[in-house]
């Protein structure tokens, strides 16, 4: 296979190489795309572990993917199909539930049972967060300008960020401004009484992130997470027929179809350069691939630290890439289950089983799961996101049968004395004691689990640190910043080399954003 | 706790009623369109003998303490200081920009107790206004279920019902009896633009008032009615419906969405000698230089569109309930759009074909020309209206 020649290679098979494959492929371009697994996706998959059960590995809701992606694509035509996830319960310890049902009547009848305050509140601070997602919204589907640069095009990108700021009301670019700055269990304060709704409200705010809710600018990841609501096609958190996975194989036929190609168990090991410039890659096995143009969607620090020739990168950047945090600190516990979990809360078979289920039962109980964290330990009691998959798609398991996918957050990448298979056990156990003490029958159900951990995730997925979003969403690495300042196009030093993966503006998430953006930047630089 | 809606304190007697399992949402509630298949005979018993209604799904706060009228005006635009215990007062209330945020009515059942209802939750609202203020304020919503009594034999069934005379009992004036031994509240209050009633009671004790009006109803031509009869009847009386006719300033998301009191023909409830209001300084200041709209009446002529049917073949459609979509109305003979209708009916009792409408204030005088946007057979045509003050009707009972 050695010599064979493309337009471009795309490194990496995750949902943004394979979306700016597409994009690539879709404008005419001979593209390849090579994927060091047995199967696409990256952390957006669906694998049989357990015999019957199929596990969303990773990922394992979506909301963020880009309206225009579906369209452009055409996903739906190539299988992708986005079942609702409509409700979020919150056992408490005293035995009673906080719950957010798809009906504002309903749940402002639930919010009142704990504050009638609350419960008005509620729907204002919706429409606010709505509007300041609006807000930055455009944002989020523009190539970020580089401030520093007086090229016309970052000129008249800036000057279109800044127009939009200005028509906000100083209400609003007041809210913004806190949303950027403060914590989310303060922000939050200003709003509710309920501590069991801020803890849930917040603990969506520190998904992802190595920062606790009170833990300043982790507000501005509640408006990440209201991002995906605006859109009409997605008002809220989805969950993809087929599990994850699904959504990454509807983009892979969909790229097919345009005529790229996709190579599974193709690991590559080095980006080959000439006189500054990319022209190819070398692949484990041996084999080389020329291309002129080399899109990486792994994140930075792997593409640059591992794939790249130190002296092919300028010092400066070198260090802003050692720098860029992406601390990694969520673990994944998936659980083959014989029957339905009993939530002391809410007994026996219920709606609240079709939707999420938090383990967030105060902000005390998620802001000392943190502690743990910093102090170089899983969280003993984690914060928990967790959904029942086969209740909203049967097909996930056997019938009468069920799979749980568990998000578990902190767990770090680096703890004390190193992650190795007993404290992966222990990880594992004390997800399934702190799940007990509000689904007291999980044990029984149990027919087998899959715990990962961020060295887990690195070691499958190729993360870097296990971080999902490869890195943090910090507000100092987001936007222009985002990975590494003056490089924040999709660009690299390395000429010809390209960036695309979820470490590129606009972030993280199964958004699809990297590799449209990366895709339009690439064609518009005639390459 | 459980995951569907609840019916109110007078499920267990409507329900049995609603033949067609025909239910509409309201404040968290579900309560009958009608109860018969059709509501006409509904909507015809508010006008001719007495219908009535379950309006328990009404938000209702008790304000009580020293300061409780204090802080009604503070809130709400009438001067509620200055009304008497035993009165009533319908209101609106403004956010500091002086834009609408809710109507309803205070009724003053002592110096230091107050009821407010309201469409909309509005209990935070007023705790944030009641700081440094005597009060306490209870969400009565579930606590106290309503009846709505309305229609010429209103009274006498009433009085039956009751075993009192009702004859000194003014319009938008409140007494306290007792039905079947329960303690209830009258309030001479509807929504109907009719003779009418409002009885308010313990949600526990909902059951044997239902039981007694209603027998005391029966010769007198009493009907059950559900929200469609009383759609149409609302339209004719010119009353304005949240969500509807227009928009809370709190639910706003664009400024162009929000209303004054002033633009909702509201002005007569803007009591300007009160000291402090929310949004009064705004209001002041729109007064001396009026809003763009204002909120008026609109009649579609009939013989204009009498012909446009005629023209395709066809006898005039008329809609068979009251609509709540938005209809532009355009300067006559032209494109250019000076306003929108928001609610509209084909009055049954009347025989016109009313609707109420935002308006640009130089197209907003009575008897002005408009055209009416109509879909007739699949095509947009344009038919003649024109501009009328509000309400359509008022009968003189109604204050009599
Ligand atoms: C546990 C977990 C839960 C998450 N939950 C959610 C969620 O519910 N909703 C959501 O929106 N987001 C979630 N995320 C985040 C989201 O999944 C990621 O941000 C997104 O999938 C990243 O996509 P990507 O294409 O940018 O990168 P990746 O998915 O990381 O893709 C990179 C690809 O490159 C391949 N690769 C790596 N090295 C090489 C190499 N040397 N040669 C060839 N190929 C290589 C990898 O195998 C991988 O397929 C979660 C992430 C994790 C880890």
């Amino acid at each position: 296979m050695s010599g064979s020649r493309y337009d471009v290679i795309v490194i990496g098979g995750g949902h943004n190489g394979l979306v700016a494959a597409a994009y690539l492929a879709r404008a005419g371009k001979k593209v390849v795309v090579l994927e060091q697994r047995h199967l696409v996706g990256g952390a957006a998959v669906t694998e049989e572990i357990v015999p019957g059960y199929r596990f969303s590995v990773f990922s394992y809701v979506v909301s963020l993917l880009r309206p225009e992606i579906i369209r452009d694509l055409a996903l739906p035509a190539h299988g992708l199909e986005i079942l609702p996830l409509e409700s979020t319960v919150t056992p408490m310890f005293n035995g009673d539930y906080l719950a957010a049902w798809p009906d504002v009547d309903l749940t402002r009848r639930e919010v009142a049972r704990h504050s009638l305050k609350d419960a008005e509140v509620s729907e204002e601070y919706g429409r606010l967060m709505g509007l300041m997602a609006m807000a930055v919204k455009p944002i989020i589907s523009m190539i970020p300008p580089d401030p520093t640069s007086l090229s016309p095009r970052d000129l008249r990108g800036l000057l279109k960020v800044g127009r939009h700021f200005q028509s906000l009301t100083p209400k609003h670019f007041h809210l913004l401004y806190k949303l950027m700055t403060m914590s989310s269990a303060d922000f939050l304060d200003e709003w509710f009484e309920t501590d069991v709704l801020k803890a849930t409200k917040s603990a969506s705010g520190i998904i992802g992130t190595f920062m606790g809710p009170r833990t300043p600018g982790s507000a501005y990841v509640l408006l990440h997470h209201y991002m995906g609501e605006i859109d009409g096609a997605f008002r809220a958190w989805g969950f993809a027929r087929g599990g994850t996975g699904a959504i990454s194989e509807s983009i892979t036929r969909a790229a097919r179809s345009f005529g790229a190609e996709v190579r599974l168990d193709a690991q590559v090991t080095r980006v080959r350069t000439s006189g500054g410039r990319a022209t190819g890659v070398v692949l484990a096995n041996g084999d080389e691939v020329d291309a002129p143009v080399v899109v990486s969607s792994l994140d930075p620090k792997r593409t640059f630290l591992r794939l790249v020739d130190e002296r092919d990168l300028p010092d400066e950047f070198l260090g802003d890439v050692r720098r860029f945090r992406i601390r990694g600190s969520s673990g994944k516990v998936n659980l083959a289950l014989s029957g339905l979990p009993d939530f002391t809360c809410l007994p026996g078979a219920g709606p609240h089983l079709r939707g999420a289920i938090s383990i967030s039962p105060s902000l005390e109980y998620v802001e000392r799961a943190y502690d743990d964290a910093k102090h170089g330990s899983f969280s003993r009691r984690p914060y928990m996101d967790i959904i029942l998959p086969s209740m909203i798609d049967p097909g996930m398991a056997p019938p009468g049968k069920h799979v749980m996918s568990i998000f578990v957050q902190y767990a770090p990448s680096t703890i004390a004395g190193g992650w190795n298979d007993a404290r992966r056990d222990a990880f594992g156990d004390a997800v399934i004691d702190a799940l007990a003490q509000f689904a007291p029958n999980i044990r029984d159900l149990i027919v087998d689990r899959q715990v990962l951990t961020p060295a887990d995730i690195e070691r499958i997925t190729g993360l870097t640190e296990g971080n999902i979003f490869q890195g943090e969403l910090a507000l100092h690495q987001l936007f222009f910043l985002r990975p590494s300042p003056g490089w924040a196009q999709y660009r690299t030093p390395v000429r010809g080399l390209w960036q695309c993966g979820s470490g590129t503006h606009p972030g993280g998430g199964i958004m699809g954003a990297g590799g449209r953006l990366a895709a339009l930047e690439i064609l518009g630089a005639g390459a | 706790m459980s995951h569907a809606l609840p019916g109110t304190p007078f499920h267990p007697r409507t329900a049995p009623l609603v033949q067609g399992q025909t239910w509409r949402r309201w404040a968290g509630y579900v309560v009958a369109s009608s109860y018969e298949l059709h509501h006409d005979r509904e909507y015809h018993a508010i006008r001719s003998s007495a219908a009535l209604f379950d309006v328990s799904p009404l938000f209702k706060y008790h304000v009580r303490g020293p300061d409780a009228v204090r802080l009604l005006d503070r809130v709400v635009t009438r001067h509620v200081a200055r009304a008497a215990v035993g009165q009533v007062l319908y209101t609106p209330w403004c956010d500091a920009e002086g834009k609408v945020l809710d109507d309803g009515t205070v009724s003053i059942l002592a110096p230091d107790f107050v009821r407010l209802t309201s469409a909309d939750p509005n209990y935070r609202w007023l705790g944030e206004n009641a700081r440094g203020l005597r009060v306490t304020i209870d969400d009565a919503s579930d606590a106290v279920a309503a009846l709505a009594l309305q229609g010429p034999n209103a009274r006498v069934i009433l009085e039956h019902a009751a075993g009192t005379d009702l004859s000194g009992v003014r319009y938008f004036r409140l007494t306290n009896a007792l039905v079947r031994g329960t303690p209830v509240t009258i309030t001479r209050t509807g929504y109907t633009g009719d003779l009418g009633y409002e009885i308010w009671m313990d949600a526990e004790h909902a059951l044997p008032v239902w039981d007694a009006i209603v027998a005391a109803g029966a010769p007198y031509g009493l009907t059950p009615a559900g929200l469609l009869a009383l759609d149409v009847a609302r339209v004719e009386a010119g009353l304005l419906l949240l969500d509807v006719d227009y928009v809370s300033a709190r639910k706003a998301l664009i400024a162009s969405q929000k209303s004054s009191p002033l633009e909702l023909g509201l002005e007569w409830t803007v009591d300007f000698d009160k000291a402090a209001f929310v949004g009064r300084e705004a209001l002041v200041a729109e007064r001396a230089r009026p809003g763009e709209w204002r909120f008026a009446g609109v009649e579609v002529a009939w013989e204009p569109l009498e012909a446009l049917y005629t023209e395709v073949g066809l006898a005039p459609r008329l809609p068979t309930t009251a609509w709540r979509t938005s209809v532009p109305l355009y300067a006559p003979g032209t494109d250019r759009q000076v306003g929108y209708a928001t609610s509209g009916a084909w009055s049954p009792l009347l025989k016109r074909y009313i609707a109420l409408a935002h308006l640009e204030a130089a197209f907003a005088e009575p008897g002005r020309e408009l055209d009416f946007e109509v879909t007739v057979e699949h095509r947009r045509r344009s038919a003649r209206a024109h501009v009328r003050s509000l309400p359509f009707y008022s009968p003189d009972r109604k204050r009599a």
